[in-house]
Parts: C-alpha cells; sequence; structure tokens
C-alpha cells in the first residue's frame, strides 16, 4: 500500500469511527466497496425473489380486501427491490458493471438470496406466515441497519422499514383471522409455523464462522455496516415473537426452546446449518424453480428489452407508482 | 319508468364495468415478476391494484342493491353470471403464472391500452349522466385513469416504433386484440334499455369516439369483431372458469370461514 492510500484508508476509518456517513462518491476501500455490493446486491435481489412466492397467493388471496392488500405488498417488496439494486448499481459504476451483471449473476448462482425465499409456500397459511414472521424478521435485522455507515443503504433501509411495518400488519391480521377462525383454518396455521420454523432460525444466519465456516459480519462491524452479531437479532425476534405465537394457543415446534432467566437469553434446537448451506446454494425445495421463473422472463421478453434500447431501459416506462 | 326495469339495468350495468376490471386485475396480477424490468414490474402492479380497487368499488354498489355480499359476488358466482367482456379473460400467452409462463408482453400493452382507453371513455359517459352514487364512483376512478392511460400509450408507442421485430410483434397483438374487442362495447342484451335510460351513451357512441382517438395516434385498421361471442350475455371460454377456480381456490377451501 502506497503511503498516499494509507492516508487515505486512516482518514475513512476515522469517519467511519466518529459516525460520519459515507457517499456514493466518496472515496472507499475496495473491500468496503465489495461488501456493500455484495450486501446490498443480495439484500435487492432477495426482495425480487420474495416476490415470486408470494405472487402464487395474489389471485387466491380469499377476499378482496386480503386480494387488495397482498397485492400492494408484493408491488411494496419489488420496490424495495428496485432501489436497493439502484444503490448497488451506482456502487459497481467504477467497476464497469451494471443490472445486467447482477440478474446474470443471479442466473449462475453467484449472488444468492435470502434462504426464506427457497422454501415452499404451499397454503394460504404460509402467506400470512411470510408476511407476519419473515418480514417481522427482516424488519428486526433491517432496523439494526438504519445506522449503516454507507448513507445511501441507510436512506434506502428507512423507507423499506417504514414499509415492512404495513406488512407485517397485513400478516398478523392474516394470522388472527386464520387464529380465530375454524378448526381447519387453526391447523392450516399450525401447519405454517411447523414448517417456516427452522428458515425463520436461519433466516438472522449462522451464529458464528463454526457453523458455516464462512460468515461476513466481523468485517461488516468493523466497517459499521451493521451494528448487531446475527445471534443478537435471533435473540431479538425470539423475544417478540415466541410470546406472541404462543399466546394464540399455537405451539413451535422446538421442544427445547425456552428463555433463561439466568444467561438472559433464548435456549433452542440450532437448526441444521449444513441444510442451510445447500439452501443458499441453489439447492432448496423451490430455489431452481423460481430461479428458472426468473430466468424465463428474461427470455420473454428479450424483445421487450432489445426495442427499448439498453439506454431508454427503465428510463422512460414505469415511473409510475 | 319503471322502477323495476331501471333496477336491472343499472345492476347490469353495475357487473359489466365491475367484472371487466376484476377478470383484467387477475390477469394484471399473474405477470408479477415476470415483467420486461423491476420498474415496470412496480408500475403494472400497481395499476392492477387500481383496477381491483375499481372493480371493489362496483361491487360494493351491488352489494347495497341487494345483490349479495362482494366478496361472496366474486368468489363465489358461476362463470356463466360473468358478464365481462371476453378478451379480458383471454390469457397472457401459453403456460401458467406459476409454471412455464410464455406471456406475450405485446399482446398485453395492446390489450390494456385499447381496455384503458375504452374504460376512460365509459367513464366520461358516465360522469356525465348516469345513476348518482354511480357517477360518483366514476368521478374518483377518473382521477387515475390518466396515469395508467399515459403508462400503456408509452408503451404502445415506444414499441410500434422500434425494431422491426417490436412492430410485428405489435401488429399481431393489435389483430389478436380486435378480433375479440367489440365485446368491450358490447351492453349485451339490455343494452337498448340501458341506453334508453340513460345509464350511459350508445354503444356506437362511445365505440367512435374509441376509433377517433386511436385514429390520432396510429393509421391502423381498427376493424373489430367478437369472434368467441358476447361475456356480456355470460358466453365465455374455458379460460374464465380456470381464473375463477384460481381466484376462489381459498374462499371455497373451508365454506363458512372468515379470513
Amino acid at each position: 500500500m502506497t503511503v498516499a492510500s494509507e492516508h487515505q484508508l486512516e482518514r475513512f476509518m476515522n469517519r467511519i469511527d466518529s459516525g460520519e456517513k459515507i457517499e456514493a462518491n466518496d472515496w472507499m476501500p475496495d473491500d468496503y466497496r465489495e461488501a456493500l455490493i455484495r450486501l446490498i446486491s443480495m439484500h435487492g435481489i432477495s426482495e425480487i425473489m420474495g416476490a415470486l412466492p408470494e405472487k402464487e397467493w395474489v389471485p387466491k388471496a380469499p377476499t378482496l380486501h386480503r386480494k387488495l392488500a397482498i397485492m400492494a405488498k408484493v408491488q411494496d417488496e419489488m420496490g424495495h427491490g428496485q432501489l436497493l439494486l439502484r444503490v448497488a448499481e451506482d456502487l459497481m459504476e467504477p467497476l464497469g458493471k451494471n443490472r445486467d451483471d447482477i440478474m446474470q449473476d443471479l442466473f449462475s448462482g453467484k449472488l444468492k438470496f435470502h434462504n426464506v425465499f427457497h422454501m415452499e409456500a404451499p397454503t394460504w397459511g404460509d402467506a400470512g406466515i411470510i408476511a407476519w414472521l419473515v418480514d417481522g424478521a427482516a424488519i428486526i435485522s433491517q432496523t439494526m441497519m438504519l445506522g449503516t455507515s454507507y448513507g445511501p443503504y441507510g436512506r434506502a433501509l428507512k423507507r423499506i422499514c417504514a414499509e415492512e411495518v404495513f406488512h407485517a400488519q397485513h400478516g398478523e391480521s392474516i394470522i388472527m383471522a386464520l387464529a380465530e377462525g375454524t378448526k381447519e383454518q387453526r391447523e392450516l396455521l399450525q401447519d405454517s409455523i411447523n414448517r417456516w420454523w427452522p428458515s425463520l432460525l436461519m433466516f438472522f444466519g449462522p451464529k458464528s464462522k463454526a457453523e458455516t465456516g464462512h460468515t461476513n459480519q466481523d468485517k461488516n462491524m468493523r466497517y459499521k455496516l451493521r451494528t448487531k452479531t446475527n445471534e443478537q437479532l435471533r435473540q431479538e425476534f425470539l423475544t417478540k415473537y415466541v410470546p406472541r405465537i404462543w399466546a394464540l394457543g399455537l405451539t413451535i415446534p422446538d421442544e427445547s426452546l425456552r428463555f433463561d432467566e439466568a444467561d438472559g437469553e433464548w435456549k433452542y434446537a440450532q437448526p441444521d446449518w449444513n441444510e442451510f448451506k445447500r439452501i443458499v446454494t441453489g439447492h432448496g425445495p423451490k430455489s431452481q424453480e423460481r430461479l428458472s421463473l426468473r430466468v424465463r422472463s428474461y427470455e420473454m421478453n428479450n424483445w421487450v428489452r432489445e426495442a427499448l434500447g439498453k439506454s431508454a431501459l427503465a428510463s422512460e416506462v414505469g415511473s409510475y407508482e | 319508468m319503471d322502477s323495476g326495469e331501471y333496477r336491472n339495468c343499472l345492476i347490469e350495468l353495475l357487473y359489466q364495468l365491475a367484472d371487466d376490471d376484476f377478470i383484467l386485475a387477475y390477469r394484471g396480477s399473474e405477470w408479477i415478476g415476470l415483467a420486461p424490468h423491476i420498474e415496470e414490474d412496480v408500475a403494472f402492479s400497481s395499476i392492477s391494484q387500481d383496477l381491483m380497487g375499481h372493480a371493489t368499488l362496483y361491487y360494493s354498489l351491488l352489494e347495497e342493491l341487494g345483490e349479495g355480499q362482494a366478496d361472496s359476488l366474486t368468489h363465489n358466482r358461476p362463470p356463466e353470471k360473468f358478464h365481462n367482456a371476453i378478451i379480458l379473460e383471454l390469457p397472457n400467452g401459453t403456460g401458467t403464472y406459476l409454471e412455464n409462463p410464455d406471456y406475450d408482453w405485446g399482446f398485453t400493452v395492446v390489450r390494456n391500452y385499447f381496455y384503458t382507453l375504452a374504460k376512460k371513455i365509459r367513464l366520461d359517459s358516465i360522469k356525465t349522466e348516469s345513476y348518482e352514487p354511480l357517477q360518483q364512483i366514476a368521478k374518483k376512478i377518473s382521477v387515475e385513469m390518466s396515469y395508467h392511460l399515459m403508462h400503456w400509450e408509452t408503451w404502445f408507442n415506444q414499441l410500434m416504433n422500434s425494431t422491426p421485430e417490436a412492430r410485428s410483434r405489435m401488429e399481431k397483438a393489435i389483430k389478436l386484440v380486435l378480433e375479440n374487442f367489440d365485446g368491450i362495447f358490447s351492453y349485451g342484451e339490455l343494452g337498448d334499455q340501458i341506453v334508453k335510460l340513460s345509464l350511459i351513451e350508445s354503444e356506437a357512441t362511445l365505440k367512435q369516439r374509441w376509433i377517433t382517438e386511436l385514429q390520432k395516434k396510429e393509421q391502423i385498421d381498427l376493424s373489430m369483431t367478437m369472434n368467441k361471442g358476447n361475456g356480456r350475455n355470460g358466453i365465455h371460454t374455458k379460460h374464465l372458469t380456470t381464473s375463477l377456480a384460481t381466484l376462489s381456490e381459498v374462499y371455497q377451501s373451508i365454506p363458512a370461514a372468515e379470513w
């Protein structure tokens, strides 16, 4: 490293340590930029892939009111994806890359998306659980990221978090209707919780390297991209939601689950972290089906993108929200 | 005026307006995650939501008129009781929205553009005469119509004036849409009474307005038919049956449940 760049790095770290926000055109070390691109493009693409399990339930939602609410939710998720990909695109620009590279990385399996969106959502109960608990988990991890050192990401998250709160309320409302409904509806709901529990624990990622042999959390904390560990977030989730689930008279498929007063933390059975690795590397029950849906949409619309011309893409049409 | 006749005609017109928006909102929602780019996914999804919202307004009015609960009208009515135009129930392409979709963006742009323009003309006519509560709804909906129209018009113009492939796909799509587009302007069996009672202007008047408006933008042959029959009279394709089965799958899975 040259003296000049050492000096730049020192100044950069001083800015981070004093809580200053880094902006898109500021100098930043390569590994900071890389960490951001990885984090934000994964977040963005997860929002977009997340629309697919819910898409299934958009037409099937059981009342006009539920249809409208789930349409609005899925649209928001897509909007979040768009917002985040724009932040990622700005970071990628100096590297000569753009959104097309993000899509190609998704198709090739290089860019991963969140474990929960590789899973099946076979009933309306799952639509409720996704909105209530997956979005609830997302709110916890995204709220933590609001203080991120990268300004544009923090600002995008602010808007995202505000909307996620509505989604969680929409989910809670679906859950309440099922919980207070007929015997079949309660069974439907219990099945969904049983099915989603391991994925919800996995959502926050492994506690440490020991579980999966790899984690980015240390570097991300040094750069103040995040302020809490995976385990701290998981504990917050358990504190917030376990009592609520129990209060509805539902069970959680983990007999060892309990709050340990002495340690001040939840004890729970570890999910299968090898399974987690398999899922996020594209071997989950719905990974290939959902990826192929995206690939197909990309291919069937090739002629449209060509017609718009690369420069016109996304700028002239599609601004109505 | 015979109040029973007025009521029947009003209800008939409301079903047509409601079912048109409901079914096209469904076809639009099938595109989620599959649109040409993410920006369009967001915009199209917003438009489909608006259509579903418009349908809900009409169904609520039908509910007030004693036709039954709006949710039951949408999730528990047999296909032959639906009075949407057939062009709106035709699929977006081959495959389903979950498996192997091969959707035609050209067809979607043309269908939505043509329909949105017809809908605007229809609402403008309702705004100036008709049943007072329906006029109020028409005024409310009209606010969003200019955005929808601008959206589809932009797509239409861009795809009509770009690559030769796009042009030829669009011309094919226009032909396909027009084959059944006449159904949009029909008021069905009660048409004469509906017009006589001043619920809306005549089919011919609205159609002529639509043709004049489109001809201003593009010199294309707009002769139209309704090859597959008149949906206003309850005649439909198998595609409506499968669509309604999807739309009501959860609702009908546990009878008498609250959702």
